[in-house]
């Protein structure tokens, strides 16, 4: 398929920057999500890469190629936007044709393509059909059937899934990942579900405010999130962030955190970024997902990483596969993921582990991770 | 309750019988037209006016439609009806084409002054006919158009191009940008998007716009009385003429006949398609 470079890229209304300075580049077959919440200019640069709106200033390549001042239609992209956008006077068949009509391409050939998305996306008892006598997932199927047809270098999609029902939402995503996986192409996905990020990305593009706050693979977006925002944006439940002071100890690193009414509770911390070590003595955030916490049962050790603690239980929120259990440390919230069939109750307390092995800490006056 | 229930029914019949009696005094003209078109006119002359015709003949609606004087020649009404048929097709398509473009061109392409542009050809809606006479008859005389048809239907496009384009770009600016966005970047080209999006999707405001310029046209005296002659007149004009001729026995039957004929086509645009006409006007008004 193809690469694809975003060079200093900028976008501005008047005095109002709703892009500031994105540069990224695409290796070939990449799945790019961006994601962020609204007004984070993610669909303007989408629209920048369509050619639907001009970038203020930078350069986009396509192949190395400079596409900056070329028409949409030159660009050989395809988008499958939000609305779907079919095209309410023509059959589905005539939807799927239309990108090849308009590019001149023999009847012939036309017929062999739409029959061939057709069969892909086992649409083809819906060709003769309007529209609007198809259900959302199947006009979804029909909008994706379009942008494939004319098998251009790129792929973009405009929140596709937004307007489907839950369970929809979650057999389109598969399908959408098997298309990819299928295709090889090389796609911009834009999304405002953290989820839908995490589980289509071979890198995810994370924006807020028009500024590009982390550019990495999922795992590094949810582990060792850029900066406070990505880390409370990522991932469900949010990470865990926690006020501490960063402390030398004998044996190395240690945080105090502060739980109010006494003196401090003291962790001892496992190897650490060699960074930290600037930070001694300063105000830092700790950031811990849900799940490095486990229930201490009786006869259970300590691993090397690990860590024991006391809390009390404040609500239980079973989901099924797993239960959510928010504590109260020291006067904050603080969620933990635990068995689904954990016997815990509201104001019990109870005891913990806590696997230290991927904390995070944050620059507390900058926000930004400490690595 | 009941008695407040009773109250309803009461005042609803109230307003049934208002309704009625309204309906009766709108149709009463149309019934003085029609009866009195079918008598002899004797009979009008010494007879009454309301009442149905004792003798019913037809004569005077074939004397209006071929034979009665108007010209030079004893044409009847049938070559004005035809001028008017030149001069209405062609204007109204024209003029929709036109709206159709402007709209498409107003609401896809927000260039500078967008909005000015619209303001001022809303603002030629309002300009009274009688103040372009002077300045258009001349406009006539240089295109070489003065005393045609063609003339006609050049000032008639001009005049309704405010009311089509206004029609369309209402239209159109509730019209879902995606779809225009997705036809760019599936390659279709300035005219592509307006002949293969936008105009399919048209059906409710194209009829609006032909009904309201077809009937507007047809109806309309000034332009025509000015700018035409014996050649050209539409029918607007060939029945003033009718009506007015001051020679002979004035032939309230035949008058009648003519002013029936003269609106039969704009009867006929209404009844086929007035269903459609409210329904596109809502479409157009509820977003602009």
């Amino acid at each position: 398929m193809a690469t694809l470079d975003l060079i200093n890229v900028q976008k501005s209304f008047g005095p109002t920057k709703i892009l500031h300075d994105i540069s990224i580049s695409l290796a070939d077959g990449e799945f790019l999500v961006l994601v962020g919440p609204s007004g984070c200019g993610k669909s303007t640069l989408m629209n920048i890469i369509a050619g639907l709106e001009e970038p203020s200033a930078g350069q986009l390549r396509l192949d190395g190629r400079d596409i900056t001042p070329l028409p949409p239609a030159d660009r050989n992209i395809s988008m499958v936007f939000q609305s779907y956008a079919l095209y309410p006077n023509m059959t589905v068949a005539k939807n799927i044709e239309f990108p090849l009509a308009m590019r001149k391409v023999e009847k012939s050939k036309r017929a062999e393509r739409v029959s061939s998305v057709a069969k892909l996306l086992q649409i083809e008892h819906l060709l003769e059909r309007k529209p609007r006598q198809l259900s959302g997932g199947q006009r979804q199927r029909v909008a994706i059937g379009r942008a494939l047809a004319r098998e251009p270098r790129l792929y973009l999609f405009d929140e596709p899934l937004s307007n489907l029902d839950a369970q929809l939402r979650l057999d389109m995503r598969t399908e959408i990942k098997k298309l990819h996986q299928r295709l090889g192409a090389t796609i911009v996905y834009v999304t405002h579900d953290q989820i839908e990020a995490m589980t289509l990305a071979t890198r995810i593009a994370v924006m807020k405010g028009g500024v590009l706050q982390q550019l990495g693979t999922p795992y590094e977006v949810y582990n060792r999130p850029a900066n406070i925002f990505v880390a409370g944006f990522m991932g469900s439940p949010r990470m865990n962030l926690v006020n501490a002071r960063l402390m030398q100890n004998s044996s190395g690193l240690a945080l105090d955190i502060q739980t109010g009414e006494r003196t401090p509770v003291r962790i001892d911390l496992p190897d650490m970024p060699s960074a930290m070590n600037a930070h001694i003595g300063t105000d830092v955030i700790a950031g811990i997902r849900a799940e490095a916490v486990n229930l201490a049962r009786a006869g259970m050790v300590a691993g090397p990483t690990e860590r024991v603690f006391d809390a009390r239980v404040e609500v239980i929120e079973p989901t099924g596969a797993d239960t959510l259990v928010v504590l109260d440390l020291g006067g904050n919230e603080f969620t933990v993921r635990l068995e689904p069939d954990v016997s815990l109750k509201p104001g019990q307390d109870a005891r913990f582990f806590v696997d230290l092995a991927k904390l995070v800490c944050f620059d507390a006056k900058t926000e930004r991770l400490i690595a | 309750m009941a008695s407040s229930h009773g109250g309803l029914v009461v005042s609803r019949y109230a307003l049934y019988a208002v309704l009625l009696f309204l309906a009766l005094l709108f149709l009463m003209p149309i019934y003085v037209m029609v009866a009195n078109s079918f008598k002899p006119l004797d009979e009008i002359r010494s007879g009454n006016l309301m009442s149905l015709p004792l003798v019913w003949t037809a004569e005077p609606w074939f004397e209006a439609w071929s034979t009665a004087q108007i010209g030079v020649q004893p044409t009847g009404l049938r070559p004005y009806f035809l001028n008017s048929f030149l001069l209405v097709v062609p204007a109204v398509a024209i003029s929709t084409m036109i709206g159709a473009l402007n709209g498409y061109i107003l609401t896809q392409f927000r260039f500078r002054g967008a909005n000015l542009l619209f303001a001022a050809m809303l603002f030629s809606v309002f300009i009274p006919f009688q103040i372009v006479l002077i300045p258009m008859a001349k406009t006539l005389g240089i295109l070489g158009l003065a005393g045609t048809v063609k003339g006609l239907v050049f000032v008639n496009v001009v005049y309704g191009i405010g009311f089509t384009t206004l029609f369309f770009r209402n239209y159109y600016a509730a019209f879902p940008h995606e779809l225009i966005r997705s036809a760019r970047m599936d390659g279709a080209d300035f005219f592509g998007v307006l002949v293969r999006i936008l105009l399919p999707s048209s059906g409710p405001i194209i009829v609006v716009t032909v009904i309201w310029q077809f009937t507007n046209i047809w109806n309309e005296f000034l332009f025509g009385a000015s700018f035409s002659d014996y050649s050209s007149f539409p029918i607007t004009v060939a029945l003033n003429n009718l009506v007015n001729s001051s020679t002979g026995v004035k032939e309230y039957n035949v008058h009648f006949a003519g002013a029936f004929i003269a609106a039969i086509p704009t009867l006929v645009v209404y009844l086929v398609s007035g269903k459609y006409f409210v329904r596109g006007l809502m479409a157009g008004s509820v977003k602009g």
